[in-house]
């Protein structure tokens, strides 16, 4: 029985794991509650380096859809690294906008805004979706891939451009009254955020890894059973023979 | 190119001036939005009036769905697609052609949902310059963007449902540019900065997007 962990992505997951738990034990009880925001701050060790790693994430879809699609690099891997990192990347996305709304509602009183950043993430959401529906047409390999590396391209040239035109919309009418810089971190409070980045960052990797291995065992299934009918098949037409030739 | 494009645009309107697909359902579609988005909101004239830019611009992003899903729909019958592929027409040009008729059909029905926001909206029509340009550049970006999502979905069993869930988002700036550039010229926005930063992005996404449809619709096209 063949699995998708291996020494090194034990070690991977290994270290996710205390990282996080050191996140949590540093965010919730060594760190001290802020002056302004209260225990709220606590938000702030988990929902940045979530956010950034969602945004990693995409881009390094970006990035494999175009390392697949020119000539010289072309290979399944980039597509099968495209479409794993995109996945993960979604389910950040995803967090990323779950705690914002769950820290917006007491600090701001509202569960969303109409905030540039809020905006963007949010349709950055809604254009990775739109990406993995793509992926999950089927149809031949190698024109899903091709189809899916160019549908990821044509999306990430459209972030740049969402996040230009979300910026001068809330910013050209008002000023970000409801977005408040936030408190100067320092001491333990940095060392908690940068922990948090850290795991969320192995974390990401670890599950990247992991889901990448289990893409390319399907791909094996698929092609051992196209061979085991293949077989099967020849069989069949062989026994047919040695009953003809009988 | 620009002569291969001449003939594809040539093609898919003509198409449409025999079926007659656009006048006879996307453009009464788009005359029932207006008048949904009438019952949606207080048909109270001051709300409309105050929203109108935003109202027609979704208007005409649904007709963009629509005019692209069409578009499409011409070449998966009688193996179309297969004569365009081996018709020797360069992939630019068909990518040009395509977009270039779409913006066609686009152009038209946003005349007619002008003139719907005017009559059934009491818009009032100034900064006509600003409005056209608005319209050019958003027109040659949705069709540009709409072609390339278009080729990318045709050919799938879920094209109907997957183009607007790739087009929307992506969609998504040039709706905001417009937008806000027609409340300028409306004079129903905050006014900010003008029109002008609204105009410079809707150009740059028309040539992204065209310049992204010319380099890669040959593969497109090859995979659809």
């Amino acid at each position: 029985m063949k699995g998708t962990a291996s020494t090194a992505t034990r070690v991977l997951g290994f270290s996710a794991l205390v990282t996080l738990v050191g996140t949590v034990v540093l965010g919730l009880w060594t760190t001290p509650p802020d002056v302004v925001q209260g225990e709220l701050v606590r938000f702030i060790y988990i929902h940045p380096p979530v956010a950034t790693m969602g945004e990693v994430a995409f881009g390094v879809t970006a990035l494999a859809s175009a390392l697949y699609l020119w000539p010289r690099t072309r290979a399944r891997r980039w597509d099968l690294l495209a479409g794993v990192s995109a996945e993960v990347g979604v389910v950040f996305a995803a967090l990323t906008l779950v705690t914002g709304s769950i820290w917006g509602r007491p600090t701001w009183g509202v569960w969303w805004t109409w905030d540039a950043r809020l905006t963007a993430t949010a349709l950055l959401l809604a254009l990775f979706l739109g990406y993995l529906a793509l992926r999950r047409v089927p149809g031949e390999p190698a024109s899903r891939a091709t189809r899916s590396a160019i549908g990821g391209l044509v999306a990430a040239v459209d972030v740049p451009i969402v996040h230009y035109s979300v910026n001068w919309w809330r910013t050209l009418h008002q000023g970000s009254t409801l977005f408040r810089r936030k408190p100067l971190i320092h001491g333990v409070q940095l060392e908690a955020m940068l922990l948090g980045f850290v795991a969320f960052a192995l974390l990401y990797a670890w599950l990247v890894v992991h889901r990448y291995r289990v893409e390319e065992m399907a791909t094996e299934i698929e092609d051992r059973g196209f061979e085991a009918a293949l077989a099967e098949r020849r069989a069949e037409a062989g026994e047919v023979l040695v009953e003809a030739a009988r | 190119m620009w002569r291969d494009a001449l003939l594809v645009a040539g093609k898919d309107l003509r198409i449409e001036r025999r079926s007659r697909v656009t006048t006879n359902q996307v453009a009464p579609f788009a005359v029932v939005v207006l008048v949904l988005f009438a019952f949606a909101l207080d048909p109270d004239r001051g709300v409309l009036t105050r929203a109108a830019a935003g109202l027609f611009w979704v208007a005409v992003l649904f007709c963009a769905v629509l005019a692209v899903q069409r578009s499409f729909t011409v070449e998966a019958a009688d193996g179309a697609r297969d004569g365009l592929r081996l018709s020797g027409i360069d992939p630019a040009g068909v990518f040009l052609g395509k977009a270039g008729a779409v913006a066609v059909q686009l152009v038209a029905l946003e005349a007619l949902l002008t003139a719907g926001v005017v009559l059934l909206y009491g818009a009032d029509l100034k900064g006509g310059a600003v409005l056209l340009a608005t319209c050019v550049t958003a027109t040659v970006g949705l069709a540009a963007a709409g072609t390339v999502y278009g080729v990318l979905s045709a050919g799938l069993r879920v094209r109907e449902t997957l183009l607007p869930l790739l087009l929307l988002p992506v969609a998504a700036p040039v709706l905001l540019s417009a937008t806000r550039a027609w409340e300028v010229a409306l004079g129903t926005g905050g006014g900010g900065d003008g029109a002008a930063p609204w105009l410079r992005l809707l150009v740059v996404f028309a040539v992204v997007y065209v310049a992204f449809g010319v380099v890669a619709f040959g593969a497109l096209l090859e995979e659809a």
